[in-house]
């Protein structure tokens, strides 16, 4: 990560959207964005707020409510020479333009064999936790990292926020970027001066010898405050935020799985196909004579989203559930 | 025996071509054009011929939607466009990819999944594309192409470069939401692109006025987007050129899209596996005599060309078609380790570490 040295501020997760895609945008001039309700009104959850004003109508523009027609201006401009970040308001409208992803985005280098390229990011909110029940709360990541010729990232902090923004636009593929609506209210410091990571890397945010516990987004201030809590049971959980999960980075996995001999995720995803059960496959594959213990996913029950909140708290994993499964295998070894 | 009469073919009134032909009202189109076109006209015809009697040796595999009958439509468009415009088309794309200058040889070849090919074999006939001549892709699930050639119109009017875009579809598209959301924002940002109805009659199988609200598919649609209602003899090459070259201009010199519904018929089925036995008989042999090429042979007669001249350009294109043949024939099958190759720009295919 770029700016050593610099001056630290704080920052949160939602301003950090803006500040990362301002950063691209004042360094490619040819950078534009598109997407319901960015430019004037700052995206309703305000991840776009100021960049109207600083870039202008002709690189910020609103649409209508048609993201087939985003996704494939995104395309059209992408494949002749134009990088583009699109929005899809709530990830869930992905469903409506799954074609565009799944069959048009993600095909076409490959189909021509390479005589186009699409640098385009797509940005969408990702995530449950604000009661806003089963069709604007889903997390999706898995719907995109099952497509071959897609990049997937979802970031939880805010630092990570810009420079994985920073790193997916400059990508030369397509990448969608998953921002976590319950995440949007965090803040952190963040370095001064240019932010730029790199996809396809995990990172160990909390080491620990006795298991492993693999998180993204949402999952991983739970998984840490699990941790802390395990900690005090006797429990030592290093926990890793897989940030990216295609590229996915399996060797920091399977090294600390190497280490603790035990592997858990914690995915919001419901139960069947979420990206646990690759990490899962992955692991039972290359490292089982490494393992003390079977592999336990955490994860949202097989059902849609529930809006009540109690409800919803039941769903989701939370640190309870984390806490309480990691201890209950361990006890039963 | 289906329940619903309108099922009975028989009692189907044939729908025969009524639109007006060429008249020097029209507009001129100079004799190099017309030779232009009519060398085009023929080279679809050939190629599209051949890849039918390859299909037939089974050296073409998987399916192929061929033009035959339609190719006025891509080659009035193809010699009207600028080097540097961009065209879109369906999974019916052999004309529009030929008409913008793909090589006839790396176009068969591709039909015949061999290394040579155009797409090194990796996408077939419904995809053929070749970005260097303007032809960015040909889109097997119809619809997603209008909104995609949205974006190389926005992205030319961001560069400055008074490119235009121009997106080729069937009657059948007009039905899916994608139409409906190109159109609409086309309008709004007015970007340069030109939409191109082949109304062909039948959406695959089915005649398109059992399943549309409208009986023009895309005219009657354009007053919803604010654009004017254009229906055009889609089998006469110079109409269509003609009504290229006014909408191309407009959408250059910042008069936004258009829309233009070319109405038209398949001389075959809607694919290799279809006969096309859903279409009246009388219907059929009316647009046999209603057929681009003959209609245009007879033109370019009364113009005062002579036999000679038209009959050394067929021989010309058969000559190119054969050679084609033999430059697919010759490919290879694509190695295994192309297999890998251009999942992402690094020219590879890796997912994880």
């Amino acid at each position: 990560m770029g700016g050593r040295g610099v001056e630290l501020a704080e920052l949160s997760y939602r301003d950090a959207v803006a500040y990362g895609i301002a950063q691209e945008m004042r360094r490619d001039p040819t950078l534009v964005m598109l997407g319901e309700d960015i430019a004037a009104a700052g995206g309703v959850f305000k991840t776009t707020v100021g960049l109207l004003d600083e870039f202008g109508p002709d690189r910020v523009r609103d649409t209508p409510i048609s993201e087939q027609a985003i996704l494939g201006a995104a395309m059209g401009a992408a494949m002749t020479g134009i990088p583009v970040i699109a929005e899809i308001m709530f990830s869930d409208f992905i469903a409506v333009c799954f074609d565009m992803l799944a069959n048009e985005i993600a095909k076409s280098r490959y189909m021509t064999n390479g005589q186009v390229s699409f640098p385009l990011v797509v940005r969408t909110a990702n995530g449950g936790g604000a009661r806003f029940g089963a069709q604007h709360s889903q997390s999706v990541e898995n719907w995109c990292m099952m497509i071959p010729g897609l990049k997937v990232v979802a970031p939880s902090t805010p630092a990570d926020v810009v420079g994985l923004m920073a790193a997916s636009v400059r990508d030369p593929d397509p990448v969608v970027f998953f921002e976590h609506k319950s995440l949007m209210a965090t803040s952190a410091e963040i370095p001064g001066g240019e932010i730029i990571d790199q996809l396809g890397t995990a990172r160990v945010v909390r080491e620990g010898d006795d298991a492993t516990i693999v998180a993204l987004a949402l999952m991983v201030p739970r998984a840490m405050e699990a941790a802390e809590q395990l900690a005090e049971r006797g429990i030592s959980a290093e926990v890793i935020d897989v940030r990216s999960l295609v590229p996915l980075d399996t060797q920091t996995i399977l090294d600390s799985v190497g280490k603790t001999a035990r592997l858990y995720t914690v995915e919001e995803n419901p139960r069947l196909c979420g990206w646990g059960a690759e990490i899962s496959s992955i692991v039972g594959e290359e490292a089982f004579w490494d393992l003390d213990g079977p592999i336990i996913r955490i994860t949202t029950p097989h059902i849609p989203l529930p809006a009540a909140d109690s409800l919803e708290d039941l769903a989701l994993p939370s640190v309870t559930r984390i806490v309480e499964t990691v201890v209950e295998s361990m006890d039963r070894a | 025996m289906p329940t619903d009469p309108r099922y009975d073919y028989s009692l189907r009134e044939p729908r025969v071509p009524s639109l007006p032909g060429w008249s020097p009202e029209d507009g001129e189109v100079t004799m190099d054009v017309r030779l232009d076109l009519y060398r085009t006209l023929h080279e679809l015809r050939q190629f599209e011929k051949r890849a039918y009697d390859l299909f037939m040796q089974n050296l073409v595999k998987g399916t192929s939607h061929l033009s035959l009958g339609m190719e006025a439509v891509a080659a009035g468009f193809g010699v009207a466009m600028r080097e540097d415009d961009y065209t879109f088309a369906t999974y019916r794309g052999h004309a529009h990819s030929l008409a913008r200058g793909m090589e006839l040889g790396p176009a068969m070849a591709e039909l015949l999944g061999r290394e040579n090919g155009i797409l090194g074999g990796k996408g077939g006939s419904m995809h053929l594309t070749d970005a260097a001549n303007g032809m960015m892709g040909s889109y097997a699930i119809i619809g997603a192409h209008l909104c995609i050639a949205n974006g190389a119109a926005w992205s030319a009017k961001l560069r400055g470069t008074d490119q235009v875009a121009v997106a080729f579809f069937g009657d059948g598209t007009t039905n899916i939401g994608a139409f409906h959301e190109a159109l609409n924002m086309a309008k709004v940002w007015e970007l340069p692109v030109v939409f191109v109805c082949e109304n062909n009659l039948y959406m695959e199988y089915t005649p398109i006025d059992f399943v549309t609200a409208v009986s023009n598919p895309a005219a009657d649609r354009a007053a919803a987007y604010g654009l004017e209602r254009i229906v055009i003899d889609g089998n006469d090459a110079d109409v269509v050129y003609l009504t290229a070259t006014a909408a191309i201009e407009r959408a250059r010199t910042g008069g936004g899209p258009s829309l233009i519904e070319a109405v038209t018929y398949r001389s075959g089925g809607h694919s290799r596996a279809d006969p096309g036995k859903y279409r009246p008989p009388e219907e059929v042999e009316a647009w046999k005599g209603h057929d681009p090429i003959p209609i245009y042979h007879q033109r370019l007669l009364s113009l005062g060309t002579p036999e000679d001249s038209l009959s050394a350009i067929q021989r010309e294109v058969a000559q190119a078609v054969d050679a084609a043949t033999e430059f697919a024939k010759l490919g290879s099958p694509p190695g295994p380790e192309s297999l890998f190759t251009e999942v992402w720009a690094d020219g590879g295919s890796s997912w994880r570490n």
